[in-house]
């Protein structure tokens, strides 16, 4: 492994306050395979940063570094003011603390009900007396629309349900940040315009920051403040969402135009 | 042209994983031991968990307990008779429960039947994020996963090891008295003059280890798992099988140390 400390190049530079999550020069292997190499991004505090790519690019792997999940093999992350990618793990608990995560497969407790599942954050990380903690499930699940289902179980909801129900378990700790990791895979469009609805609706209401991973794009072009696209590993167009459409770059044109006719190998 | 030496894999990177395996349970044991000295635990899952891992195992244990003291009886009632050594009978068959395999025969069915369900049930979690869930709010996975399975574990076998215990001597008694019309007074009284109460406490102190000893290896394997149902029914076996042979090795070791 490379000591990024003694390397002349590399400086750690931590952000700004209104850059919530900074990645630098972050790069990722899993023994010989590259993950992320050479990849930085900054999310801006209170937008909605979406990373795109294609399937494979890493960009789960990036919600996964961003809250110290997995840790970078060169570079740095500042997540929150902290330098993540160097806590230790009791430290980067307590900023997770203030991160919701929304899975690709909702990863809800299916032993426990929806409502349960919900409440479970607050159980464990806070000292709530237990009406409150029912008004806050309550007023969670409201928020994604799920008002009257917590008494079942995960499996008994539909996927789309399910996903919301997740969402209602990351937001009722009024974190700081919001990770959805693929909020639309696998959904009709009809759910996907739900989901997506639902993401906008809990950013306006909570005002919080919001980092998305998604391939789909008109999703994302509703959704998103700042677009960043990720291409082997590697942040190859990252601004506003009207630069990202008008970059001249022939790779972000071709993923945005969905051809198999460019640079990326089919 | 110049020939390689051979290269003996196996050495270093089998020793390396045994330290690997070794420290990673160690730290989750560390870990455990600091959540309870903290109290940093649900009492009410400890008791779920209890129920669950402990009611569920009790029909097996009794009835591999029952069974073992039958063959016990079985095979020394006749040998001791005909040598006119009938008083000791009870005692052989209580002093083999009591101190060996009640507590070592409760675990082993314990590391079958609890740990296989304690792995399979957290690998699951695993593989369907479960418990990255858990870390993303920043909740130990150890506290909430295994700290409560491992002092259910903690309570539960040393107190199926009792019911084993009885059951078993109760076992030998009635294959003494079918086999050769061995009297209670005889059989009970070689009972009462072999055990004393420290050999039932220390079978007990034994059984707390195995109960450890199993939840910690099945909540360690749980962890991992990968790469969906065939990594959960790997880790499965990798832990029973483990459990199994830690209980035979911290058998021998606890005997040597308890029953000098």
């Amino acid at each position: 492994m490379i000591d990024e400390k003694s390397s002349p190049q590399f400086v750690p530079s931590p952000p700004p306050p209104d850059v919530a999550i900074r990645l630098q020069s972050v790069e990722l292997r899993y023994g010989e395979k590259i993950v992320l190499s050479d990849c930085s991004l900054d999310c801006t505090r209170g937008h909605t940063t979406c990373i795109i790519g294609l399937s494979g690019a890493g960009k789960s792997t990036i919600l996964r570094v961003a809250n110290g999940l997995r840790r970078p093999t060169r570079g740095c992350v500042f997540t929150l003011g902290s330098e993540i990618s160097k806590l230790p793990e009791t430290e980067i608990l307590e900023i997770r603390k203030r991160i919701g995560f929304a899975f690709q497969y909702n990863a809800l407790f299916d032993s426990m009900t929806v409502a349960e599942n919900v409440a479970f954050p607050l159980y464990e990380l806070t000292d709530l007396e237990e009406d409150e903690v029912n008004e806050r499930v309550k007023s969670a699940l409201e928020s994604v629309g799920l008002d009257g289902e917590g008494d079942r179980l995960p499996g008994e909801l539909s996927g789309g349900m399910q996903k919301r129900a997740g969402f209602a378990r990351a937001i009722v700790n009024e974190p700081e940040i919001i990770m959805f990791d693929e909020p639309t895979t696998g959904l009709d469009p009809i759910m996907t315009n739900i989901i997506t609805e639902t993401i906008k609706n809990i950013q306006h209401k909570l005002k919080v920051t919001c980092l998305v991973i998604s391939h789909d794009l008109p999703s994302v072009f509703a959704i998103a403040d700042e677009i960043a696209l990720l291409f082997e590993g590697t942040i190859i167009e990252y601004g506003p969402v009207p630069k990202v459409r008008q970059s001249p770059n022939p790779i972000v044109q071709q993923f945005l135009q969905g051809s198999d006719v460019g640079p990326i190998p089919v | 042209m110049s020939v390689a030496a051979p290269r003996r894999p196996g050495l270093f990177s089998g020793f390396n994983r045994f330290v690997e395996y070794a420290g990673g349970l160690a730290t989750m044991f560390g870990e455990v031991c600091r959540n309870v000295v903290t109290l940093n635990f649900r009492p009410s899952e400890v008791i779920r968990q209890a129920y669950f891992l402990g009611v569920e195992s009790w029909t097996i244990v009794v009835l591999t307990s029952l069974f073992t003291g039958l063959v016990i009886s079985l095979e020394a009632a006749s040998q001791a008779v005909s040598y006119g050594l009938s008083q000791f009978v009870g005692g052989s068959v209580a002093f083999g429960e009591v101190r060996e395999l009640g507590p070592m025969l409760t675990g082993i069915v314990f590391a079958g039947r609890a740990g296989a369900a304690i792995t399979a049930s957290l690998g699951s979690m695993v593989v369907t994020e479960q418990v990255e869930a858990l870390q993303s709010m920043g909740v130990s996975a150890v506290k909430v996963l295994v700290t409560p399975r491992l002092l259910a574990s903690l309570i539960t076998v040393p107190m199926l090891t009792v019911f084993a215990d009885i059951v078993g001597v109760y076992g030998g008694y009635y294959m003494a008295w079918l086999r050769v019309h061995m009297s209670p007074y005889t059989y009970w009284h070689s009972v009462q003059t072999t055990i004393i109460f420290s050999d039932f406490y220390k079978g007990l102190e034994k059984a707390a280890v195995f109960g450890v000893l199993v939840a910690l290896v099945a909540g360690y394997e749980g962890f991992r798992a990968e790469g969906g149902a065939e990594g959960v029914g790997r880790v499965t076996t990798h832990a029973v099988v483990t459990g199994i042979i830690l209980i035979f090795v911290f058998n021998f070791a606890l005997s040597f140390v308890l029953f000098p």
